[in-house]
């Protein structure tokens, strides 16, 4: 079993607790793990990436190589395509459908989207509509996180366990509310791919 | 045991904590801020009371850290690679003392600059000043080495430096802890001439440590750091150093690499395995993440003994962070196929943030500026420095931590006017107070904005030396009382700022205005502790 995956983002948008939550549920497994973060100038609303490594065997580079991607997960779907450069001709691209937009020049909407399609197998989906049904519009990255969910190749349990874990100080009301995005995330990968 | 999911920096941490220090000094700096914040956090540290207060700047973290020594106990100095510049003075000097409690040095380099201003290689430092360097290519050996690092620094009374680098600082593994020691009583030098450079002395020590050289090469030779992998194919041997030892494991996944491999993790060089490989192999390609050091070593002047690939040839990038990719060429490896990035993605810089004080202080400032054109504004490092981009366009140098007033002074010394230093809080207590000195002694035409935000908020929130201070600092280095002021960026308080600047740039002498407001994530919990 081999995953890499790349985190992407802009500073804020919850990318570091994706990081944590996939990172704590696979250190409870006999999985090797590791997850490269960004810090420092990056975060005042820059592009944030991280990588994600996950292995039954001992992993070397803290970097994904180039080309060798399983997957993307981005909060955003100009930073999705940022990373291209990183994944497999045949690896799932799952982004967020909202625009962060704090630039003057942000592509046109229609562009992005047809520029997403365009990669054999992509998922985008209305994260922070989601998140706001919810009741809770900073799960958004939750939301994402459960649409990428059926492609990480952990059982999905691991990760419900790996929210408890990381919100669980924050009460229990915001841990259901983290669990729900999750569930609904996945639930629209999973209507998606069987359509 | 059970696995810690750590940081490279938490893993360094815990091992200097797990070793049995008694303080931690240092002054914050991407990539190295986690090793320090993770000590303030540690429930360890707090039981033991180990000393884990910021220092003011690099050079007295350094110092105090030799104090500690000094009196027979272990501790570490933590720091960016540009940090050690500051440092220099104590840390180069601290080659000759040498230690006696142990140090470790914890520079943090930074290749690629993903926040810094240059990617210098702190194991040149290491090297000038004659003392042994520690490069973990992964985690696990982050956490290992502090162990092995303060034996060696206590066995041959040296400091030792812990080189890490961006990717290893700010990736995280699991690791599973070691041994955990007591804490060194206290014990003065049995030398009374240790610590003492009086030029006598210091020949003596220098000769000391230069004798000590032979034995640290041999340490570099036994260390289980440095490995020499044999391979059947010697028309390539690979000097692999720190993390670049990965990237070369991590392009020999599908198929085993057929080359000799050194491993390099311990320095000074392992001269026994160097030779070894010069002798067996045809070429050796070297593969170190930072700046060409080991390659610049072998190949000497004139580069006419062996061929050596490397950086300096091309076969490797010259600058910048080395990848799994930039290997996988150099090894002539088939490379992966790759997709473009679409010429429709924009690059999205980072800004101030939205309320951040800073926004209202160069909207003033800019508003007084723009009569006399552009290029009077000298600036510092930190979160204010991003005044440089648009909208902004407020700042033109930012050169090295307090360089914003000494370089306003040199300026209005040429009779620029008006010359005008931006400094953030930590700043000027890190560096800006000398120059505020010179400046009040040669009565330099400057205004000095001291952007006091309550916070170090470039690196993560740290707490800021001269919080409460900065008047009375002001006024005892000898600025005038009716020259300091103290203004409220913001909006609302637009005109009255952008007339108290108008003033006091009309002052012929040194001027300092104080924007005072919280940075925006800090200023809710200044409020809650009210
Ligand atoms: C010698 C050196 N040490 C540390 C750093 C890292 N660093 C950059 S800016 C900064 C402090 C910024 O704090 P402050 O001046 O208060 O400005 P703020 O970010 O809060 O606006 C630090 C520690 C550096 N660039 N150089
Ligand atoms: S972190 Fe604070 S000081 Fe830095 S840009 Fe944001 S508000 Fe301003």
């Amino acid at each position: 079993m081999k995953k890499d995956i790349i985190l992407a983002g802009v500073g804020g948008q919850g990318i570091l607790s994706i990081a944590t939550i996939i990172g704590y549920a696979v250190v409870q497994s006999d999985l090797y793990l590791k997850q490269a973060e960004v810090h420092g100038m990056s975060q005042r609303g820059g592009a944030v990436e991280s990588h994600l490594r996950i292995s039954d065997k001992e992993i070397h580079s803290d970097l994904i190589p180039h080309g060798r991607s399983d997957m993307i997960i981005s909060m955003e779907p100009m930073e999705a395509l940022r990373y291209l450069p990183y994944i497999k001709n045949d690896g799932w691209l799952v982004t967020n459908s909202n625009p962060f937009v704090n630039i003057p020049d942000y592509p046109e909407m229609d562009e992005l989207y047809k520029e997403i399609e365009t990669h054999k197998h992509s998922i985008i989906i209305d994260g922070d509509g989601i998140a706001k049904d919810v009741g809770s519009p900073r799960s958004m990255n939750m939301v994402i996180l459960g649409a990428a969910s059926p492609f990480i190749a952990l059982p999905f349990s691991m990760l419900e366990d790996g929210i408890r874990a990381v919100f669980g100080r924050k009460g229990e009301d915001i841990v259901n509310k983290n669990l729900e995005a999750l569930l609904r995330g996945k639930e629209f990968t999973e209507n998606h791919i069987n359509k | 045991m059970d696995k810690l999911l750590l940081l490279g920096d938490e893993a360094v941490a815990q091992g200097a904590l797990d070793a049995g220090i008694s303080g931690a000094y240092g002054y914050p700096g991407t990539p190295s801020t986690e090793i320090f914040e993770y000590v303030q956090k540690s429930n360890q540290a707090a039981e033991r009371n180990v000393h884990r207060t910021w220092s003011a700047n690099e050079k007295t973290a350094m110092e105090e850290a030799l104090g500690m020594s000094y009196s027979g106990k272990r501790c570490i100095v933590t720091m960016k690679h540009v940090g050690l510049n500051v440092a220099a003075d104590p840390f180069v000097n601290s080659g000759i003392t040498g230690a006696n409690g142990g140090i470790v040095v914890a520079v943090a380099d930074d290749p690629s600059m993903h926040s810094s201003q240059n990617e210098q290689d702190s194991r040149h430092y290491g090297n000038f000043a004659l003392v042994p360097v520690f490069e973990p290519s992964n985690q696990q050996e982050a956490y290992n080495m502090m162990a092995d690092a303060f034996e060696l620094s206590e066995k041959y009374k040296t400091p030792v430096i812990l080189r890490l680098v961006t990717r290893l600082s700010h990736s995280r593994s699991g690791i599973i802890r070691g041994e955990i020691q007591k804490e060194n009583e206290l014990h003065l030098p049995d030398n009374p001439m240790q610590f003492m450079l009086l030029p006598a002395t210091a020949r003596v020590n220098y000769k000391n440590l230069i004798e000590k050289q032979t034995l640290l090469i041999e340490e570099a030779e036994k260390s289980k750091y440095n490995e020499y992998h044999e391979g059947k194919d010697k028309s390539l041997g690979i000097i692999a150093c720190g993390l670049g030892y990965n990237y070369v494991k991590e392009n020999h996944v599908e198929a085993k690499c057929e080359y000799p491999i050194l491993k390099i993790c311990q320095y000074p060089l392992p001269k026994k395995y160097i030779t070894k490989m010069v002798n067996e192999c045809d070429e050796v390609l070297v593969v170190e993440d930072g700046m060409p050091v080991v390659e610049d070593w072998l190949r000497g002047y004139l580069n006419d003994c062996h061929a050596i690939h490397g950086r300096l040839d091309g076969t490797l990038p010259r600058y910048g962070e080395l990848n799994p990719k930039t290997l996988r060429k150099a090894l002539n490896l088939e490379p992966h196929p790759i997709k473009e990035m679409p010429v429709i993605v924009r690059g999205r810089p980072p800004e101030l943030c939205k309320g951040c004080p800073h926004r209202d202080t160069y909207n003033a400032l800019n508003e007084v500026m723009e009569k006399y054109g552009k290029g009077h504004v000298f600036s510092d490092i930190g979160c204010y420095t991003l005044g440089f981009l648009p909208p902004f366009d407020a700042i033109n140098t930012c050169v090295d931590m307090g360089a914003s007033i000494s370089m306003a002074v040199g300026a209005a010394d040429a009779g620029l006017f008006p010359s005008v230093a931006v400094i953030g809080d930590s700043t000027f207590g890190h560096s800006g107070m000398t120059p505020l000195l010179d400046a009040v002694n040669s009565k330099a035409n400057i205004v000095a904005f001291i952007l006091d935000n309550g916070i170090i908020a470039m690196t993560g929130m740290q707490d800021s030396a001269v919080t409460g201070k900065i008047e009375d600092i002001c006024l005892g280095i000898g600025v005038e009382k009716e020259h300091i002021h103290v203004i409220n960026p913001l909006k609302s308080h637009h005109e009255e700022n952008v007339k108290i600047i108008q003033q006091e740039i009309d002052y012929n002498g040194v001027s300092v205005i104080i924007p005072r407001r919280p940075c925006i994530h800090i200023a809710a919990k200044l409020r809650k502790k009210k």
